[in-house]
């Protein structure tokens, strides 16, 4: 176990080293120079040339990356070049905000998609089991921009169920993590139904029928913790799905995370924040597979750590 | 032609054909079906206040900001998104699968490097790099498809790796290397025939993927330049819009719904047909 | 009827006949909330340059020179008096007794010395510093040869001296930029770069709080100098907020002022909405936006093609795109500009001599070019409007819709980005002043590499001309020298490097609790986009 942890922790190591090279590289060949962004409309040729040697920018590209990369060992992540702040402290003070949406849009796929999939397999093959998996197809097939702009409208605008975007109230919640949720929410509705079929055929549970237990307590007790469980273990996956989505979630309705930040950066090649965050998203990707590759062996022991 | 029948026996997998070969005829018939240029900015099409028209008169789906004819630009973002999406497409199967053969045929060191570039690429958040690739580039159609293969190739490169090494172990290709024939022969004559369906399968799914990728980075801006009309770019520049002319919203993003939606139900009626053991996620 | 209900009905009379209260004169207290779309980048004033946080630094800091609310017309701030030298090489200012900062010390000369100092270091990074390029001393401390402006002179600790290397008749505008704002030394060492985010000056207000990405609360500053002022206890800036949130919160009563405006969407509603009429305040910006024509890139070295350009595009059509939120412009500089001339004519709108002066130039089938413009809303829509009307007499432009970063560095290479919609980008006044349109974009030392003279534009003479008429430096001579800048853009057009479309017409709406002493300080041309100093609310306690 131990030599399987240090193997994955260097190669999360070399992936991380790996992206914040090729980030580096492309907004390196970027067009935009930083140097005037800093200096501003009204600079004059040579205080642009002294701000660009301030930061460094009139180095080779390997000098710069390396004293990024030196930077980055100590936990220094630069300094915005449009909001003078240091990007650690941007991204630490939106992360709560994109935590919060992230756990709202798990809550929403694991309600709706489990709640759908279980109806859905308990109905098997009628109607109402076809209709349930066209919506989950649906919800895979929506693009998200459409639909937090539909949402905002007909259940913010119009009904004002819901205010129309920003932060701060559990109702303000709602909306967004449905947005960013929907799309798992389809994964899972299929992914629930064929793995509690699965389950609902395996000779145990006949056994447990014969013996005379209730339909209801052979299914909640045996059969869904069952057929919950490779689920639950591809959670972490999703992780990369919504490291894009929040981009534009956040954007749609105002969530003042790291979406929105990126968002605002990519408009003003703010390379320091993008460098920041491109690099705690894969941060985030990769800690996601691992836990999803270290709980599915220990949810069923078939599957061998890879 | 018995997976054709099984095919076609699904009723979703029919629809969603159905729907594909009407947006494709669509396309293709573009100049014919189109009621009005689709860039034409007609003066009528806005009112004297600059608002623009709600559907029904002579802009059967009302007019955008600029006061050209929705339906026509609709009809003429069918062939934007559907050459984008199936090139994007083509390209990044192809690309995944180049590199998912020759990984798993080859193993060893190639095999592992491969496999591990595979994994820095997954671990890139795929819209972040499709943005930042989109800005580097000059921005055209065809580099809006290229940066789309550029961040969906992976999916396809692991699966593709994962078949063939399990191809490659089984006994009858053990047997063909006992008896001596070349390695290229192997790999052209039984291991790439068994991944014919697999890249079908992707092959068609994909688009949806692709599809829905081109229309959120014209809603952001940076997909195709204007005046070419993309169901994606038409909510970008009407998005503000929404809450006083929602139908400039609406329709697009129906249009890249029922797309998208047709293409998943293909693709995952294919798969259910040619290769009933797969199931779960892509 | 008992005495009760003849009171009651009496009030009820009264309020039928629609009296107005009594109108009270400003009252001291109240709170306000703001909102706007993107977040605040810095209260540094050095570093500060964007939309949202230039009019919060202006409450946050005083300087030597402001203006008048709602004008355009300076006006002393720290400044009690000041003279200027006959040759116009010197000024002498003497400032206020018993100005504080928010930290309890008083501010002297040593403190607007150190702030002018600041300003230009080359370490500060400011983008503001080259404003004060008139300053004795500048080039050798941009160059890091010299460590302070030998231009700058403590005479004592309420009098400054400042000698000009040249005389410049915008200084005191300069001196009443957001750069030369005053600031503590010792706080700027304590925060080091992070001062601006703990701001501390000696403005009408004083930063409370601030949760990055989503408020900001300005408070009153008890200690302010001059008396009276500001009414507002409290201000509160919530970031974030897209403009029609904004708006809709504004209807509900949660929000005073949405920052960003009327979004477009609702533009049109809201102007005929009875209720929300008297609420809008319109104003006028001194901005003009334009297209660029390069003239490093042929065919736009004929001034023919260029004239060509300018008579082809439909600038009504263009306003009407944008709900006639503009007024059409026919020259460089904005209404309300010293130097801009109300008689002058233009290019006017005329495809067929358009066309015919193409053929003069040889180009009588056409040609093709690209049009840049920045991906944000509504600039690509219009790049398409300007587009179609340069199709109709036969070049063809292409469109290039980037970011907004990318843009510009393209605008300034000699060989790429041959037109270009300015919209979004450029150019709005630093200060009212007529040389802020013409040195950054179109004189002859911006036409550089990284230059924001897209139109790579340069001619001498003008750069003379220009000089001349800065070295005016006399307030009482302020017409002649208006005159003389307006014949430099008269001359400017006649060579045609831009095809000026329209001037952007501000609308702004407040909630009915708020006013000021003047319409105009909710659309201040100078303390962009609202004087927060004179606002008052009318239910304050």
């Amino acid at each position: 176990m131990a030599s399987y942890l240090a193997r994955r922790l260097l190669q999360s190591v070399l992936i991380l080293v790996g992206i914040s090279l090729i980030t580096f590289a492309l907004l390196y060949l970027l067009p935009a120079d930083p140097a005037r962004q800093i200096a501003g409309r009204s600079a004059s040729a040579d205080v642009v040339a002294s701000i660009r040697h301030q930061l460094g920018l009139d180095q080779p590209f390997y000098l710069q990356y390396l004293h990024y990369a030196g930077r980055l060992l100590t936990g220094d992540l630069g300094r915005s070049y449009v909001q003078r702040t240091d990007v650690a402290s941007l991204i630490v003070a939106r992360l709560p905000p994109t935590l919060l949406l992230m756990v709202g849009a798990i809550t929403t796929e694991l309600v709706l998609g489990l709640g759908m999939g279980i109806a859905a397999a308990l109905n098997r093959n009628t109607s109402f089991d076809r209709a349930l998996m066209v919506l989950s197809f649906v919800g895979v097939s929506a693009p998200q921009f459409v639909l937090g702009i539909l949402l905002l409208y007909v259940f913010a605008v119009r009904l004002g169920w819901f205010p129309i975007g920003g932060y701060g109230s559990p109702q303000h919640l709602v909306l967004p993590a449905l947005t960013l949720g929907i799309l798992g929410a389809g994964w899972y509705a299929r992914m629930m139904r064929s793995s509690l079929l699965d389950v609902l055929q395996q000779d145990y549970l006949r056994t447990a029928h014969a013996k005379g237990l209730g339909g209801a307590v052979v299914l909640l007790r045996h059969a869904l913790p069952n057929a919950i469980l490779p689920i639950i273990a591809m959670i972490g996956l999703d992780i990369g799905t919504f490291m894009s989505g929040i981009v534009v979630v956040e954007s749609v309705y105002g969530w003042p995370g790291i979406g929105q930040l990126t968002w605002q950066a990519i408009q003003r090649v703010d390379i320091p924040i993008i460098m920041g965050v491109t690099l705690i998203s894969a941060c985030a990707i990769v800690l996601g597979n691992f836990l999803a590759d270290l709980i599915a062996p220990a949810i069923d022991p078939r599957i061998k750590l890879r | 032609m018995r997976p054709v029948r099984e095919l076609l026996r699904r009723k979703l997998a029919l629809l969603g054909l159905v729907v594909v070969v009407l947006t494709v005829g669509v396309a293709l018939a573009a100049p014919l079906a189109a009621p009005h240029d689709p860039a034409e900015q007609l003066f009528d099409g806005l009112t004297l206040e600059g608002a623009p028209l709600p559907p029904g008169g002579s802009y059967w789906l009302g007019t955008d900001l600029l006061g050209r004819d929705l339906l026509s630009r609709l009809i003429y973002g069918a062939r934007t998104s559907l050459l984008i999406g199936i090139a994007a497409n083509g390209l990044a199967v192809a690309i995944g699968a180049a590199i998912g053969v020759i990984a798993g045929y080859a193993g060893g060191w190639l095999g592992s490097a491969l496999m591990r570039f595979t994994d820095l690429m997954m671990a890139f958040p795929a819209l972040l790099l499709a943005i930042v690739l989109a800005a580097v580039f000059s921005p055209s159609l065809w580099v809006v498809a290229l940066v789309i293969a550029m961040v969906s190739w992976v999916q396809v490169a692991r699966v593709v790796y994962a078949e063939t090494q399990a191809l490659a172990r089984r006994e009858f290709v053990e047997a063909e290397r006992a008896l001596g024939a070349g390695r290229l022969r192997i790999l052209w004559h039984h291991i790439l025939p068994h991944l014919v369906s697999t890249l079908l399968v992707w092959g068609t799914l994909g688009i949806s993927t692709t599809v829905l990728l081109e229309a959120t980075l014209s809603f952001l801006g940076i997909g195709v330049q204007p005046p070419t009309p993309s169901w994606g770019n038409i909510i970008f520049e009407n998005q503000t819009y929404f809450g006083s002319a929602p139908w400039l919203v609406f329709f697009p993003g129906a249009a890249i719904l029922a797309l998208a939606l047709a293409f998943n139900l293909l693709g995952d009626a294919l798969r259910d047909v040619l290769d009933p053991m797969q199931r779960g996620r892509h | 009827m008992n005495l009760l209900r003849r009171g009651l009905l009496a009030g009820a009379a009264l309020l039928a006949l629609g009296l107005p209260p009594a109108v009270a004169a400003p009252r001291q207290g109240g709170a306000m909330t703001v909102t706007y779309k993107d977040d605040v980048a810095t209260l540094d004033p050095a570093i500060g340059y964007d939309w949202q946080n230039w009019s919060m630094i202006k409450s946050l800091f005083s300087r030597l020179m402001d203006y008048e609310p709602g004008t355009a017309t300076l006006a002393k701030d720290l400044a009690d008096s000041f003279e200027i030298s006959p040759d116009g090489r010197t000024y002498a200012f003497k400032i206020h007794r018993g100005v504080k900062f928010t930290n309890g010390r008083e501010v002297t000369a040593e403190d607007v010395s150190y702030s002018l100092n600041r300003a230009v270091d080359p370490k500060t990074q400011s983008p503001g510093a080259s404003f004060f390029h008139a300053v004795k001393g500048y080039d050798e401390v941009a160059a890091g040869k010299a460590t302070s402006l030998s231009g700058v002179i403590v005479v004592d600790p309420y009098t400054i001296r400042i000698e000009l290397s040249q005389p410049d008749a915008t200084f005191l505008h300069v001196l009443g930029l957001n750069f030369a704002s005053v600031v503590p030394k010792e706080e700027v060492a304590k925060y080091g770069a992070d001062f601006g985010k703990h701001p501390v000056g000696s403005g009408a207000f004083r930063l409370a709080e601030w949760s990055l990405g989503q408020r900001l609360v300005l408070e009153r500053n008890k200690d302010y100098f001059k008396p009276g002022l500001p009414y507002l206890d409290k201000i509160t800036f919530e970031v974030g907020q897209e403009p029609l949130v904004a708006l809709l919160r504004l209807q509900r009563g949660e929000v005073d002022i949405p920052g960003d405006g009327i979004p477009p969407a609702k533009f049109l509603d809201v102007m005929k909405d009875p209720q929300y009429k008297s609420l809008i305040v319109q104003g006028h910006q001194l901005q003009t936006g334009y297209v660029t024509i390069k003239n490093t890139i042929k065919p736009f070295d004929d001034v023919r093609v260029r004239r060509a350009v300018n008579m082809a595009i439909n600038k009504e059509r263009i306003v009407r795109i944008i709900n006639g939120r503009a007024a059409i412009a026919n020259q460089v500089l904005p209404p309300g500009m010293p130097g801009y001339d109300a008689s002058y004519k233009g290019y006017p709108y005329d495809t067929a001599q358009a066309k015919a002066l193409l053929k003069e130039a040889g180009l009588a089938g056409g040609f093709s070019t690209e049009l840049y413009v920045n991906n944000t809303d509504p600039n690509p829509r219009i790049a398409q409007a300007i587009q179609q009307d340069l199709a109709a007499v036969g070049i063809k432009a292409s469109i290039k819709s980037l970011d907004q970063a990318n843009v510009i560095a393209a605008g300034g290479e000699p060989d790429q980005a041959p037109l270009i919609w300015s919209g979004g980008m450029a150019w709005s006044a630093d200060f009212p002043d007529p040389s802020d349109f013409y040195g950054p974009i179109l004189g002859c030392a911006s036409a550089t590499k990284g230059g924001w003279n897209w139109a790579y534009y340069c001619n001498k003479d003008l750069d003379g001309a220009a000089t001349e008429a800065d070295a005016i430096a006399d307030p009482a001579k302020a017409d002649e020298r208006a005159k003389k800048w307006g014949g430099i853009f008269t001359r400017i057009m006649e060579d045609a490097p831009w095809v000026p479309i329209f001037n952007e017409t501000r609308y702004t709406i407040h909630s009915a609790r708020i006013a000021g002493p003047d319409d105009a300080v909710f659309v201040d041309p100078v303390h962009t986009p609202i004087n927060f100093d004179v606002v008052y609310a009318k239910d304050a306690q």
